[in-house]
């Protein structure tokens, strides 16, 4: 970079002097740039997904030898009902996460107005979105406690047995799902507020006076125009859903007996956790989790390079 | 140029001179158990080691016991510490098949282990060679509200019958029999073994773990059936699998449950809760099948010297140290559990003279379910008993699902 010191001299230099760095200038600056964020990423991000794709053909400890099995582990775990348990609520979770749009757009629709001290609510809505995951696992944990939680206090109350609902094999999906949902309709609402920023005026008052009311002028004039912020809704949600650990590593360890797993602590569970020695499993079912947000990812890139193409 | 290199070769011999003794005395440790009295004991014992051996720089960090059993994966290969804490039985041979703890069998050897340690040593001993020094272990067995039982006019059960009549009595008088709390699965197993070794005995325990016994094995089938007895009238704490064993035990300070299958361990939060000796008392596990020979848990804790120690010269010193007579006594006295060595003297405490008695009376001492068994097979049993407990009509299932898992881990 020594001859690019914006020195006259040197820019009005004959071409034959000028070095091939010099010359190319334009093209490399960005990759320049670029360099430092690139080499992190495959070090830390693409690198790891084929290591772990390929220590999935082995048996291993991690610890000892790597041993080959070719498709074993695959085999296994399609023979696995644990794989299955966590690949159902995998499915729940990225169905009922897809709540939190919607409910994410309501309250910033309420909270979109001019009212005296509106900044301390909007700010007291987006408060779950800032405590840690999990802290919301802990409170809900004690929330749903039946002997001293508040939802024992209120089944108690009506007269009824309160329910266990981290400890049934039914309800605890559900129960650390509507956990979830806290945080995540926060950060919806919080993406919504700042797309009603945008919304154009003018629009809204050309279809106040075509005599657009209500769900017509939601649907056919916000709606529209909140596009971009739903789509980028859509995609944290679905990320988060499919990301889902931290909660059940705190509020159930994936019990009771593996009924609340999903793939993200499963396999977790097996390569790494107390009892989990098996990292060539764990890189199967990592594999498998891959595959699945490769869906999602492609759709992602999809849609970003035709919005860009425009 | 001669000269400056013997003149650097000099400096650099006194600089190793002056570096080495300090590098050479830097010993770090590290141990697992956070709670009051091992961390007391522990900090006691290491003290004790600072005086005995002035010129070691001794450092320690203390990990949580949970956090502790995966810590241990990355720092026995990233940044090993001299000596650290861990089991011995199924849940060392991971680390003694990788290569990753040093073989102690000269210290044992040295300091006379074979015999002072002889009780624990099987369990410490992988291909013939022993790999940690065991420094504690604690009885498990039946703790229970003695002020609860004098006031329902109970008796504490010695077979089996007596254990259901006492179990109904309390349930009639709205106390659940036995608290339990099967979040971190391990307290079921707790439960399991003892079912199973008082029906079928020690040789049977050790087959299953071993994995010579199928789970569908018709002895295996029976320690089942006699845990239903126990799950189908609701004899154990309900929602147990929400709770962890400390959460189980508000119930039983509070008073809303009588007994809890624990280890000695538990005593100190039992009076750390506000309870009396008066009111809590120990029995051994009822008999169940006459005639079988009593067996009992015995988890032992010890020390392990890492492969990729610094100090391993050190390590050893503090490995032979800590077993010595004297050592055990103090720490375990202070810990509330049983000293090893058969020199030592067992501390003044009821529940570690029953303890003791009940130990050293006992046919055989088992590890305990999941360092017993190898981990896989150990993950999945406890959840198997933890389904059990809670959806006993499943027993099958589970059983078979288990079988399943047995044939895979130990080909």
């Amino acid at each position: 970079m020594a001859t690019n010191n914006g020195n006259a001299t040197t820019l009005d230099a004959p071409p034959g002097k000028r070095s091939w760095l010099y010359k190319n200038r334009i093209k490399l600056a960005p990759w320049a740039f670029l360099a430092p964020g690139l080499i992190f990423f495959f070090i830390y991000v693409i690198a790891p997904i084929f290591q772990s794709i390929w220590i999935s053909f082995y048996h291993w400890d991690g610890l000892g030898p790597k041993e080959w099995v070719g498709m074993t582990n695959y085999i296994d775990l399609m023979d696995d009902d644990r794989f299955y348990t966590s690949l159902v609520n995998n499915v729940w979770w990225l169905v009922l996460y897809m709540l939190a749009v919607p409910a994410g757009l309501a309250i910033a629709l309420f909270l979109n107005q001019t009212v005296t001290g509106i900044r301390l609510y909007k700010s007291l809505f987006f408060f779950p979105f800032v405590i840690s995951q999990v802290v919301v696992g802990l409170i809900f944990t004690w929330f749903y406690n039946p002997e001293f939680g508040i939802v024992g206090i209120v089944w108690n109350f009506f007269g009824a047995q309160p329910p266990a609902i981290l400890g049934d094999e039914d309800l605890v999906t559900f129960g650390i799902i509507f956990a979830g949902l806290w945080p995540q309709i926060a950060y919806c609402m919080i993406l919504y507020l700042t797309g009603l920023n945008n919304v154009s005026p003018d629009q809204v008052e050309a279809g106040r006076l075509d005599n657009a009311k209500g769900w017509k002028m939601l649907w056919f004039i916000i709606l529209p125009q909140l596009k971009p912020a739903t789509f980028i809704a859509v995609v944290v949600t679905v990320i988060g859903a499919l990301r889902s650990f931290d909660l059940i590593a705190v509020m159930t360890e994936g019990g009771p007996y593996g009924s609340s797993n999903v793939l993200a602590y499963y396999m977790y569970e097996t390569a790494l956790s107390e009892y989990g020695f098996r990292y060539g499993y764990g890189s199967a079912i990592a594999t498998v989790l891959f595959l699945i947000m490769l869906v999602y990812i492609s759709f992602f890139l999809w849609r970003m390079y035709q919005d860009e193409r425009g | 140029m001669f000269k400056s290199i013997s003149k650097t070769a000099a400096a650099l011999a006194i600089t190793s001179l002056l570096g080495a003794p300090a590098m050479a005395g830097d010993l770090s440790i590290i141990f697992d158990d956070l709670n009051p009295a091992p961390k007391a004991g522990f900090e006691a014992a290491v003290e004790k080691f600072k005086a005995a051996n002035p010129d070691i720089n001794v450092t320690y960090s203390i990990n949580d016991r949970e956090a502790h059993k995966t810590a241990i994966r990355n720092f026995l290969s990233a940044e090993a510490p001299d000596v650290t804490s861990w089991y011995p039985g199924n849940r060392m041979a991971p680390f003694v098949n990788a290569g990753q703890f040093e073989d102690v069998s000269d210290v044992w050897e040295a300091e006379g282990f074979n015999d002072s340690l002889a009780s624990t040593k099987s369990a410490m001993t992988i291909d013939g060679k022993q790999w940690g020094v065991p420094y504690t272990y604690y009885q498990w067995g039946m703790y229970y509200r003695a002020d609860i039982f004098a006031e329902h006019g109970i008796e504490p059960p010695k077979t089996w019958e007596e254990l259901l009549a006492a179990s109904a009595k309390l349930k009639e008088a709205g106390i659940t029999p036995i608290t339990i709390g099967t979040k971190n699965l391990w307290p079921a197993a707790g439960v399991f073994d003892y079912l199973n070794l008082r029906t079928n005995g020690y040789d049977v325990h050790n087959d299953l773990t071993a994995g010579k016994i199928k789970y569908t094995d018709p002895r295996i089938v029976a320690v089942f059936e006699k845990w239903r007895e126990l799950v189908e009238p609701g004899y154990f704490l309900e929602n147990h699998a929400t709770m962890s064993w400390q959460d189980a035990m508000a119930a039983f300070v509070k008073g809303e449950a009588a007994m809890y299958v624990m280890g000695n361990f538990a005593v100190d939060s039992m009076r750390d809760g506000g309870l009396t000796d008066d009111q809590i008392d120990f029995f051994p596990f009822p008999e169940i099948t006459p005639g079988v020979a009593r067996a009992e848990e015995a988890p032992t804790d010890a020390f392990f010297i890492p492969a990729n120690a610094k100090n391993k010269e050190d390590a050893r010193k503090f490995l032979a140290f800590i077993a010595q007579a004297d050592v055990q006594t103090e720490w375990n006295e202070t810990l509330g559990q049983l000293p090893i060595n058969k020199n030592s003297t067992v501390g003044d405490d009821k529940f570690l003279q029953k303890g003791f008695e009940t130990l050293s009376t006992a046919s055989g001492l088992a590890q305990f379910f999941d360092r017993d068994a190898p981990a896989e097979m150990a993950k999945a049993g406890m959840e198997g008993f933890q389904e059990f407990m809670i959806k006993p009509e499943r027993m099958d299932d589970i059983l078979k699902r288990l079988d399943k898992i047995q044939e895979r881990v130990y080909k």
